[in-house]
């Protein structure tokens, strides 16, 4: 009975904190980042046990699923709340010094819990009009996360950030709908075996529409993408680590991947959809980060073109595809957590987020310079880095299956965003230090745990493909691949 | 009838006076109706910070501000999502009591939960336009 945890501990962590974390000073430092500490140990525990058991299930109440809410922790599941909890864990860390940039910090830990609350729950929610709850609770707590500095251009990109996700979350709210309309069930297990019944006609087709058009905006696949560059690079630097390290995929792919592939059942006509939209934003979102100056809204960019990769391969739909997709997600997250990490260490130490006003940091930050040069190697997929490994993946699967063209344009975009990267270093870090520079200092010590932590996990992260950590990600892929054999799998664990 | 006080005419403070007490009493009852019949927390939560807006209505913000502030009532809602969240923990948790030990007498007190988290967050939000619309003008 270990999923609950991860919905109740950081849910009554975020109301312990808003009732006393005001009173009494640094208990909401040591709470958030306690909890956290224990929501990472308690997913890693959870990989463990699903990989040596299968499936788990926890039934509310003790009533079993069809009438029940249940909570499913598959080798998907797990994989995800590692990550999750592994970035929100270095962000709590990295956010002990940062915030204090900020006032009103027990807010900030009250909304981050919440947040964390609702990813959690998306990931381990057996039920669909549950997983639409947390969502929303996950979202909302973003939009104010967002809004943090209660700034002119910072509420400006909170307020456009709370409409494109409301209009995101009704899209989602009527597919909802109209699935229990259509099957009575809303039940994500009991769905997929009343799906797979009945013949298939127009709805599912329009629901998937309304899915893809939902989750899409949440995770800012292209056509949907233009609230992500202001909303990311308006919050505070732990935020926008969270935002664009696993919130847009959490929210975004993750709820998508699972009901497109584990409930409806995937056909090539939704993989081809995925796959175009995937190269699209791959290339599109690249191009315009190339003429940007200021640090997180290139970043921003890039979230948006890395999202791009991951869609693309997924969206192969063969196992190498889905492997590789899946080990970019947590590549990326890992990297670009780490470069957002960054940019907030050189606010936090300089004052700037413009490319053009720094110059030669390298001297002065030597932690940021070399977490942010690995970080910046590891998205352009440069060996031996972990962005090179999930890139090269992807662009096999893609010859694999024949898609040569879009093997090529993986490559292209993976070419630009080293082009892109080597622009950041050189006026950030490289050339001469301005003279006005000369008395910054290098960040605080949790700051500088943080950054380095990231480094080496990008560093060490091509490790997982091999054998003895290799099932964390080949359970979550075959999860994926495996389809609509997930009704089965968490009715059998219901029964155990 | 004295100039310059806050709040409505004579007429609507004397009738708020008669009615306001009704009004908490009906949403502390619907809140307890719930458990057998229609009503329930949210209505009930609803209904009793209805009760205090009216007062700020007719009285203006001071004097309920005097009763219940914005920290009190942040401290009610959130209290009221712990209560709910020790009840679910409690019956989730086979070790302690076995599977189906809902049993009747914690309804009222999620009832409860409910009308804190749901009142009180109402009548906050409430409470901050208002203090924030009076900034704004001034």
């Amino acid at each position: 009975m270990i999923l609950p945890l991860f919905v109740i501990v950081p849910l009554a962590t975020a109301f312990l904190v808003a009732l006393f974390a005001d009173k009494i000073k640094h208990l909401g430092d040591v709470l958030t980042t306690l909890a956290a500490a224990f929501l990472l140990g308690l997913s890693l525990y959870a990989a463990i046990a699903v990989g040596h058991t299968g499936v788990l299930v926890a039934m509310m109440g003790g009533w079993p699923p069809p009438v029940g809410i249940c909570l499913v922790g598959d080798g998907l599941s797990v994989f995800m709340l590692v990550i999750v909890n592994l970035i929100a864990f270095l962000a709590m860390l990295y956010s002990v010094n940062y915030m204090n940039l900020y006032t009103a910090k027990w807010k900030f830990h009250a909304l981050f819990m919440l947040m964390l609350t609702g990813m959690a729950g998306v990931i381990v929610s057996g039920d669909l009009f549950n997983l639409y709850i947390f969502l929303e609770i996950a979202s909302v707590a973003g939009y104010c996360l967002v809004a943090f500095g209660t700034d002119a251009q910072e509420l400006e990109a909170a307020f456009r950030y709370a409409i494109m996700g409301a209009v995101a979350s009704l899209f989602i709210l009527l597919g909802v709908a109209l699935l229990y309309s259509y099957t009575s069930t809303l039940n994500l297990a009991d769905m997929a075996l009343v799906l797979a019944q009945k013949e298939k006609g127009m709805v599912i087709t329009f629901v998937s529409v309304l899915f893809l058009a939902g989750f899409g905006l949440k995770a800012a696949l292209v056509p949907c993408h233009a609230w992500l560059p202001d909303a990311h690079s308006s919050a505070p630097a732990p935020i926008s680590a969270m935002l664009s390290g696993v919130f847009i995929k959490t929210i975004g792919i993750y709820a998508m991947i699972r009901i497109f592939f584990n409930i409806f059942g995937i056909t090539d006509a939704y993989l081809s959809v995925l796959m175009v939209l995937g190269v699209v934003s791959m290339l599109v979102a690249v191009v315009l980060a190339l003429g940007q100056w200021d640090l997180k809204r290139l970043l921003a960019y890039h979230s948006i073109s890395q999202i791009g990769y991951i869609v693309l391969g997924i969206g192969l739909g063969t196992p190498l595809g889905v492997l590789g997709g899946l080990f970019h997600l947590f590549n990326h997250s890992v990297f670009k957590s780490l470069l957002f990490l960054n940019s907030g260490a050189v606010d936090y130490s300089v004052g700037t987020r413009n490319l053009k006003e720094m110059s030669g940091l390298r001297e002065k930050m030597p932690v940021t310079a070399g977490t942010s040069f690995v970080a910046s190697m590891s998205i352009s997929g440069i060996p031996p880095f972990n962005g090179f490994f999930s890139k090269l993946i992807i662009i096999l699967a893609c010859i694999q299956k024949g898609c040569i063209w879009y093997a090529f344009a993986a490559v292209i975009g993976s070419i630009l965003t080293l082009v892109s990267f080597t622009k950041v270093q050189k006026y950030a870090f490289f050339g001469k230090l301005k003279e006005k520079y000369a008395d910054i200092k290098e960040v605080p010590l949790f700051m500088k745990f943080s950054m380095v932590v990231l480094a080496v996990i990008c560093v060490l992260a091509g490790l997982l493909l091999l054998p003895p950590f290799k099932f964390f990600l080949n359970d979550a892929a075959r999860v994926l691949l495996a389809g609509k054999e997930y009704a089965s799998a968490v009715l059998t664990a219901t029964l155990k | 009838m004295k100039k310059n006080e806050p709040g409505m005419t004579l007429i609507v403070k004397t009738v708020t006076r008669l009615t306001v007490g009704l009004i908490l009493i009906y949403g502390i009852y619907i809140m307890l109706r719930g458990r057998t019949g229609p009503g329930g927390g949210f209505a009930g939560g609803i209904i009793i910070a209805l009760s205090f807006i009216h007062l700020v209505l007719a009285y203006g913000k001071e004097e309920v501000l005097k009763k219940i502030n914005r920290t009190k009532g942040l401290f009610l809602a959130v209290s009221g999502g712990l209560i709910f969240l020790a009840v679910t923990v409690f019956t989730n948790s086979r070790r302690l009591i076995g599977p189906f030990a809902f049993s009747a007498w914690l309804t009222p007190l999620c009832e409860l939960a409910i009308a804190l988290i749901s009142g009180m967050g109402f009548l906050v939000i409430f409470l901050v336009l208002v203090i924030l619309a009076e900034k704004d003008e001034q």
